[in-house]
């Protein structure tokens, strides 16, 4: 059962990975719009397809 | 919020727009914007002014402009409008503490889940057989990650239950409360004993989760519909252009100070009470009074806010500005009868009434039964924890709120914006429905009657031509759709207050007041047209029911209500209007006071009135009556005191409202005895002491989701 003393730290780190990255994509104002990412792929502003 | 509290979440919680974006000081609101070509071009656009940098929100139709300090937003509504694009400005202060409650609660959900995920592995552990250290092992790493969660993510419901009990009351939230406090309490108490009780952890945790969900989606629909109300509050008068020593500067309206002297441009609302200066003029007073037909101004004469100026330029002192004017004490006036429409005891708020008392016994019964039984306490208080946890308040405190989401998003989809949480109940009850005349059954703005001379019409628009008074408008209107073009004038000149005079072929014509032409005044609305020739005709006009107006009322009827009509206008029009659209019942020449004293007298007969209207003479029959809704072309006060604004211009979603509320009705009724069906099975195992952590979350998640389902399914 030692191995738990490995395991048990693992996952919770990676846990609170996924915490830390949720925090950080909401105060990166990723749900503040949940619309708007679909359409970019439709937006031709940002073309960098090469020059003819 | 960021330091003071000292909360993870708060700090983590962002309190402002990105920090790498100057900070934006205008909003604008876009109505139409729904694909990405206009993403690109209002962003583009916006853009290509100077020192501007813009950024389009899609879900809520919106742009964050930062201008660098010079808060114009008139020539970015400009600029968009030269290509095509609709935007209202909207006053930053009001929206920006609601995105925050959002974020707020979305941070709290992230934790809890975090929390919940991770015990609840620990928890399988245990569930599958793990004992002595290990198992108490696994209880004190639970505990060390589910305490601080419980703490932060469940603070809304402790917060309210609080709130409750200093009230002496008991809502949903104090028995939700009790049962994450004790069952993190007794769990943190296992853990530490290490004993062969239970800990109840994952299910404090995944009530706090499932409750914060549902608490989520109900804010993120009513604050969409919130802010979209707030939108359309935003679009009158937020500024007022005041002359100085130094000649005249924008200000905002609710700058302005009594003595003031402020510019009043023809096509403009008055933004503050006060006194003619300077300038005679027409006003439109149609929203404050349900008047027709403008009124004329001199000097000397007192202006109220919100009217709004036609024909010549006024310099008005103020009087009272801001929270003082007329309009804003009206509104105050009328909030206070809004206060006892706000303790309507809604269907959840009765089901918790009943219900947590029960619970409570219940759990108190068990407690004192197990522990009379076997002498121990803890035994004793850890069944009295699975009878709270089970009897799964988390179904019940879904099962309104999910019906309401649901039901308010097929609603906006045709137009109908709820704004008040308890409107849709009480919609769902009316009997009687009455409607106001002006601006709501018609359109507000008159129309030509009939089909006057060609050449009356083309002389009469030449007259009328670049006049914004609601009668030159309707005839520049009359004669485009009949195809006609003006004949050429020369030296037009509008007299405030009495018409517009010019000379044609060398003869002076003038169209205008009856008394100031010459003829006699007649006994309908009417404006007169003198040819030169001596013999004025007269041009009438009549106020064109809005569309769907008549369907509308036929289809209340035919769900079995009762239709009425009340005005403040004169007897021949009102009449005419309701046989038009065949409403029996109309009273006519009603001030305000006594609309809202009919719609009380038949509150007080035991019926149920649903009004529907949109001025400020209705804003006192609105709040009084059971539910209510405005159009958005209605003034502010009037579409703050509705539960539901009507998004579009056609009426006929008022029917369709009324059927979907009833609708949502006995979907929140099935959904309660659903959630009581499972509590019916569930109580008398936890009673017995066969209730373990895994059951909970079985039927605790089983039950959630039925609920929601069936909120979900889309009505007959």
């Amino acid at each position: 059962m030692s191995v738990l003393a490995f395991l048990i730290p693992v996952s919770l780190v990676l846990g609170l990975g996924a915490l830390a990255a949720f925090v950080w994509a909401m105060r990166n104002h990723q749900y503040d719009d949940m619309e708007r990412g679909r359409h970019s792929v439709l937006d031709d502003r940002h073309d960098d397809a090469p020059g003819e | 919020m960021t330091a003071t509290v000292g909360c993870p979440g708060c700090v983590a919680a962002p309190e402002r727009p990105s920090s790498a974006a100057p900070a934006a000081d205008v909003l604008l609101h876009l109505p139409g914007i729904h694909c990405a070509g206009c993403i690109a071009t209002a962003e583009d656009t916006l853009n290509a002014l100077p020192g501007v940098s813009a950024h389009v929100n899609l879900s809520r139709r919106r742009a964050t402009v930062a201008t660098g300090g010079r808060l114009e937003a008139a020539p970015l509504i400009e600029a968009l409008a030269a290509v095509g694009i609709e935007a209202h400005e909207l006053d930053v202060a009001e929206l920006a503490p609601q995105d925050r409650t959002g974020r707020d609660l979305l941070m709290r959900i992230g934790v809890s889940g975090f929390a919940m995920m991770n015990v609840m592995l620990l928890s399988v552990a245990v569930w599958s057989g793990a004992a002595d250290t290990t198992r108490q092992l696994f209880h004190l790493i639970s505990a060390l990650i589910a305490v601080p969660a419980i703490v932060f993510s469940a603070r809304p419901f402790f917060v309210s239950a609080l709130g409750a009990l200093r009230a002496a009351r008991l809502n949903m939230d104090v028995p939700i409360a009790l049962a994450i406090l004790l069952a993190t309490l007794i769990s943190a108490v296992e853990a530490l004993q290490g004993g062969e009780g239970h800990a109840w952890f994952e299910a404090a945790l995944s009530l706090t989760f499932f409750l914060l969900a549902g608490r989520y989606l109900d804010h993120a629909s009513r604050s969409a519909a919130r802010s979209a109300a707030k939108e359309l509050s935003a679009l009158e008068v937020p500024r007022a252009t005041r002359l100085t020593d130094g000649g005249e500067e924008v200000v905002r309206a609710a700058d302005l100070r009594a003595g003031d002297a402020i510019r009043v441009a023809p096509g403009m609302r008055l933004p503050a009470d006060g006194i003619v200066a300077e300038g005679r003029s027409e006003l439109d007073r149609a929203l404050l009074t349900g008047e027709t037909l403008p009124v004329g101004i001199a000097p000397g004469d007192p202006v109220e806010a919100g009217t709004l100026n036609l024909t010549g330029p006024l310099v008005v002192t103020v009087a009272r500005a801001g929270r003082d004017t007329a309009l804003s004490r009206l509104a105050d006036l009328v909030a206070t009868a809004e206060a006892a429409r706000t303790r309507y005891a809604s269907l959840a708020d009765r089901a918790a009434r009943a219900y947590a008392p029960v619970v409570h016994l219940l759990a108190l019964a068990a407690f004192a039964g197990w522990f009379w039984g076997t002498g121990d306490a803890l035994l004793a208080l850890g069944i009295a924890v699975a009878v709270l946890i089970i009897t799964c308040p988390c179904a019940l405190g879904l099962a309104v709120p999910a019906v309401s989401i649901a039901t308010s998003g097929r609603l906006f989809r045709k137009g109908l914006l709820v704004k008040s949480n308890t409107a849709l109940e009480r919609l769902a009850e009316v009997d009687t429905v009455i409607f106001d005349k002006t601006g709501t059954l018609t359109e507000g703005a008159p129309v030509v009657v009939g089909e006057p001379a060609v050449e009356d019409v083309r002389l009469a628009m030449a007259l009328a031509e670049g006049s914004v008074h609601p009668l030159a408008l309707a005839i520049v209107a009359h004669g485009r759709a009949r195809g006609l073009t003006p004949v050429p004038v020369e030296d037009r000149v509008e007299h405030p207050g009495l018409g517009i005079a010019a000379v044609h072929n060398g003869q002076q014509v003038r169209l205008g007041r009856a008394a100031w032409v010459g003829a006699a005044e007649a006994d309908r609305t009417a404006t007169w047209l003198d040819r030169g020739d001596g013999a004025p005709v007269a041009i009438g006009f009549t106020d064109r029911p809005r569309a769907g107006a008549e369907e509308a009322v036929s289809r209340l009827k035919g769900l079995g209500l009762r239709v009425e009509l009340i005005s403040g206008d004169a007897a021949a029009p009102v009449a005419d209007l309701a046989g038009k659209l065949g409403i029996e019942a109309a009273k006519s020449g009603l001030t305000p006071a006594k609309k809202a004293a009919h719609v009380e007298a038949l509150a007080a007969g035991g019926r149920t009135v649903l009004m529907v209207g949109d001025g400020l003479n209705d804003t006192g029959a609105l709040a009084a009556a059971h539910a209510s809704i405005a159009p958005a072309s209605a003034l502010d006060a009037a579409r703050a005191v509705s539960d539901v604004v009507l998004l579009n211009a056609r009426l006929d979603p008022v029917a369709d409202a009324v059927i979907q509320a009833r609708a949502a009705r006995r979907r929140m009724g099935e959904n309660i005895w659903l959630a009581l069906a499972y509590n019916a099975v569930a109580i008398p195992v936890a009673l017995a002491g066969f209730a373990t952590p895994l059951l909970a979350a079985l039927a605790m998640s089983a039950s959630s989701i039925t609920v929601s389902l069936n909120a979900l399914r889309a009505p007959k």
